[in-house]
């Protein structure tokens, strides 16, 4: 037996039974797909077509391709790695550490905020893989023996570790992902028509039939894995601020590092989710699934890591000045006003002012604000890379090697490349799997719906005025079976 | 071989746990219970005995830990031994980050393939099931009848008396 105060809005409104929970999200999967969805689509593919050409260039041509120069060898590349995988972190904030600390509210955004995960690390890995300049020789960085003796790779090389993190973080998370998919799968499998579909989602659905034993083990494998991959998160970002933080670069050569990245991964990684999730919700109209709840509660978590990455971007001057090191406390004043200023503005305003805006109530439940914050949120974390990166590289030791960085025309290809093969994935997702954890939504239903006191069905459809419920009342047997509590 | 079921549907989570504890009262065994979603209370109900994966995801994880640990250790140490950056062949707190990776990477993987491999999930070209609605919005509670389905109308009242919505038959091919 559940408790919630009686102060909790509801998570799901517009009283919804088991069936409607089903039939609302199965329902995209099997439509056909609508205008608005396609457009989306060949936007997204026109897109992945500039990717495709700039993969095409930088690998025919070689990194000269790119901007660089011999000063600043590492700018967008790394910029835009490092972006991407932070926006990855969200997904498994939610799906794990929520999940660990009993949260009900990620159900129904777990299932997309993971796919954003799995999907902004293939976007990540794209960048090193590239920068490589001949890709077809990855598996270097494997510890495998050399072709021309045993020599191995080193281990005490963060960028090493890095390749043990991000692959053992896009497989973990996939496998999270894929394991919470089955039963939902095995729903659309038993509502299938056509063959194709029955033949598909049977495979996809590995046979699942959602017997106690099966469940009960799945709750297990939940509960572990969300065990281990919230260390993981943590440990991803953190080996990833290593990359700079164990050289001796100013502006990078600071213990501050590790917590700084991961604060501002979620950060980032939130702000995507609110975009794709106002989006999403829209569309597909799951408004009573992502409530205006919801919203505020991501709207929180994005203040709160915001204002984490605040502190610490105050904390890292301060300490620049109190270490007396010359080039340290040189590379931070260069950074505020030195030839890139405005992209430490742009920082500055996008991730220290924005997220403090949410404190107020009106702006933490405006979907439009909201959106626009978001957007702004993820501007200014890809200038805090960029900041970190280049402006720490353009000037360091020696003034006579001092230079400037543009990006070329790949350089930008590239990025906005990697945003229309992650668009196209995630539309590619969002039509074929089911885009909320159906399974996991039901257990929650009730939980919602049965609260006599916290659920006012007037007020949840004067509020949330879309879709009545048609199918009669909830489920509403007293809860009596407390033989727990 | 094919195998012939009572099956009683029921609509809300709590009428199912307390028709479980009725009907394994009345000295009938529960079969399985198929349900949209985790209930929980099922597994007491059902005298179902607390999994032992974590039990494995351990030793899983220890596995990784030193097959990271022994492969950073032989191929830096002895293999081929470099001093990188002047420090000593077997730099232990670098092979920290290395070793934490490849633990969750196994304990990860190591306990999905035993959940796979212990609960029969794997792709299939169809699956049968004992009713369409238990991964909607039902929840079917199964009973092995024998040969002649003698004790089928017993169950039917059984299971009615205890909130079941409906009461079906259905025969199912081993699978």
């Amino acid at each position: 037996m559940q408790h919630v105060s009686s102060i909790r809005e509801p998570l799901v409104t517009g009283g919804k039974t088991l069936h409607d929970v089903t039939q609302d999200i199965c329902y995209q999967v099997e439509a056909k797909p609508n205008l608005r969805w396609m457009a989306a689509l060949s936007v997204a593919l026109f897109f992945l077509g500039v990717f495709f050409y700039s993969v095409y260039r930088t690998v025919w041509y070689g990194i000269g391709e790119w901007g660089l120069n011999k000063t600043v060898n590492w700018a967008w590349d790394i910029t835009n790695f490092v972006w991407w995988v932070g926006i990855g972190h969200a997904g498994t904030l939610i799906s794990a550490v929520l999940l660990l600390f009993r949260q009900k509210w990620r159900s129904s955004i777990n299932r997309a905020a993971e796919a954003m995960t799995i999907f902004a690390v293939i976007c990540a890995a794209m960048f090193p893989v590239l920068h490589m300049g001949r890709p077809w020789l990855a598996f270097y960085v494997f510890p495998l023996q050399n072709t021309l003796g045993s020599l191995w790779a080193n281990f005490n090389s963060p960028l090493l570790w890095d390749v043990f993190a991000i692959s053992t973080y896009f497989t973990v998370s996939l496998v999270f992902w894929y394991i919470g998919l089955i039963p939902d799968f095995a729903s659309i499998r038993d509502r299938a028509k056509g063959p194709i579909a029955k033949f598909s989602y049977s495979m996809l659905s590995f046979g699942w039939k959602g017997s106690a034993k099966a469940w009960s083990r799945y709750e297990t494998v939940s509960l572990i894995l969300a065990g281990v991959s919230t260390p993981l998160v943590l440990s991803v970002h953190t080996i990833v601020s290593m990359d700079f933080a164990t050289s001796v670069v100013p502006g990078w050569h600071t213990t501050i590092f590790p917590p700084y990245f991961v604060a501002g991964a979620i950060f980032s990684g939130f702000a995507m989710v609110l975009t794709l999730m106002l989006i999403t919700r829209v569309v597909f109209r799951l408004e009573d699934y992502i409530t205006l709840e919801h919203i505020a509660l991501m709207n929180k978590i994005m203040m709160v890591t915001g204002s984490i990455v605040g502190v610490a971007y105050i904390t890292e001057f301060f300490i620049a000045w109190y270490s007396q090191v010359e080039f340290e406390q040189y590379a931070f004043i260069n950074r505020a006003t030195g030839p890139y200023w405005w992209s430490y503005a742009s920082m500055m305003t996008c991730n220290v002012i924005t997220p403090q805006l949410v404190w107020f109530r009106r702006v933490r439940y405006s979907i439009p604000l909201t959106f626009i914050l978001s957007i702004i949120v993820n501007i200014g974390m890809w200038f805090e890379r960029f900041v970190i990166i280049v402006t720490s590289l353009h000037r360091d030791y020696l003034p006579s090697s001092w230079a400037m960085f543009s990006p070329s025309i790949i350089d930008i290809g590239l990025y906005v490349g990697t945003l229309g093969l992650f668009f196209t994935l995630f539309l590619l997702f969002a039509k074929f799997f089911p885009v909320i954890n159906m399974a996991e939504v039901k257990t929650i239903l009730k939980y919602t719906v049965d609260n006599g006191p916290t659920y006012n069905p007037e007020k949840a459809h004067a509020a949330h005025a879309h879709q009545p419920a048609i199918h009669g009342a909830p489920a509403s047997a007293p809860v009596t079976y407390n033989k727990h509590d | 071989m094919t195998k012939r079921f009572a099956l009683g549907i029921f609509d809300d989570e709590d009428v199912l746990l307390h028709a479980i504890e009725n009907i394994r009262a009345a000295g009938v065994k529960v079969y399985d219970v198929f349900s949209p979603y985790p209930v929980h209370g099922i597994d007491d109900a059902l005298g179902i005995e607390r999994s032992r994966l974590p039990i494995a995801a351990f030793f899983f994880g220890m596995t990784g830990l030193s097959f990271a640990l022994w492969m950073q250790i032989y191929m830096l140490g002895f293999d081929w031994p470099m001093i990188i950056g002047g420090k000593p062949h077997i730099a232990l707190p670098a092979f920290v980050p290395v070793a934490f990776e490849l633990t969750v990477f196994f304990t990860c993987h190591g306990m999905a393939l035993t959940f796979f491999t212990i609960t029969g999930l794997y792709p299939r070209f169809k699956t049968p099931v004992m009713d369409v609605r238990a991964t909607d919005d039902k929840f079917v509670m199964a009973i092995e009848l024998d040969e002649t389905s003698s004790q089928f109308p017993r169950l039917t009242q059984l299971l009615r008396d205890n909130g079941a919505s409906e009461v079906n038959q259905k025969e199912m091919t081993n699978n």
